[in-house]
């Protein structure tokens, strides 16, 4: 005997949602198009700053192979940067560079609803924190500047 | 571990991977994908940048940066592949992805070491 009664009772041929406990109703799934980002701009920027995350892997990947290459001598490094001028490294990497700069803008502007940071009490306006980070991309990139070619 | 104490890590592991994306890789990218190979400015020598990568700081800040940035790449990915395109196998996907970054970050291991 169940608790809420004969209408959970399992039996024969009724539908069964998945996890739960067997109903006579029919589940509404409705399908949902593979190109259903394509429909709206808002949509489209969506799916874009998340396939930035491929383009985050990719420069993995190639720095890797810089790496590398500096590890095994000056003519591996050479050849290497020979490589990276050659057209489609070249063309993969402008690519790249634009999701990468999109990811960057875009992860600013979400940081402060992501997070509330409140100093002496007092919450610091989003606008503090966005400016905050871009201070951080500067003073990052011109130490890298710095380090790399002095 | 049980998946509710490692979900929080990954979305932490996610957060940290996107800070080092959007603070550290920009620059990164522009100098070594552009500048240098297509002589806008001109390249370090070997000789340096050997010694930047032999530094042990060099070692220990670019493993964990990758680190960090696979695991968010592989996890944005993911995502990407479910609510993107739609593809429901949902533990396949995760399996690929995260192994996708573990085996990575083992490749990173053994070419920064390799370097140093």
């Amino acid at each position: 005997m169940t608790r809420s009664g004969g209408a959970t009772t399992p039996s024969r041929g009724t539908p069964t949602p998945s996890g739960g406990t067997p109903t006579g109703l029919r589940l509404y799934r409705p399908r949902v198009s593979t190109w259903w980002w394509t429909r709206k701009r808002s949509y489209l920027v969506f799916v874009m700053r998340e396939l930035s995350s491929v383009f985050v892997a990719w420069f993995v990947v190639y720095l890797l192979f810089l790496v590398h290459a500096v590890g095994r001598g000056e003519a591996a490094y050479l050849r290497f940067l020979d490589w990276a001028a050659s057209p489609w490294v070249t063309l993969l990497n402008v690519v790249a560079l634009a999701f990468v700069l999109l990811h960057a803008v875009t992860w600013f502007a979400l940081t402060p609803q992501a997070m509330a940071v409140r100093v002496a009490g007092r919450t610091v306006p989003p606008v503090h924190i966005i400016a905050g980070q871009y201070t951080g991309l500067v003073v990052v990139s011109g130490f890298v500047l710095w380090l790399v070619t002095r | 571990m049980s998946r509710r104490r490692v979900q929080p890590l990954v979305w932490l592991a996610f957060s940290a991977g996107g800070v080092a994306a959007a603070v550290l890789l920009p620059s990164l990218a522009l100098l070594f994908g552009l500048a240098f190979p297509l002589g806008w400015l001109d390249p370090p020598d070997h000789q340096h940048l050997l010694a930047v990568v032999g530094h042990p700081v060099t070692f220990v800040v670019l493993l964990g940066t990758f680190v960090l940035l696979l695991v968010h790449s592989a996890h944005r990915f993911r995502y990407t592949l479910y609510d993107g395109l739609q593809i429901k196998k949902k533990r396949t996907v995760a399996v690929l992805c995260y192994g996708a970054a573990v085996v990575g970050s083992g490749a990173t291991l053994a070419v920064l070491w390799a370097a140093a």
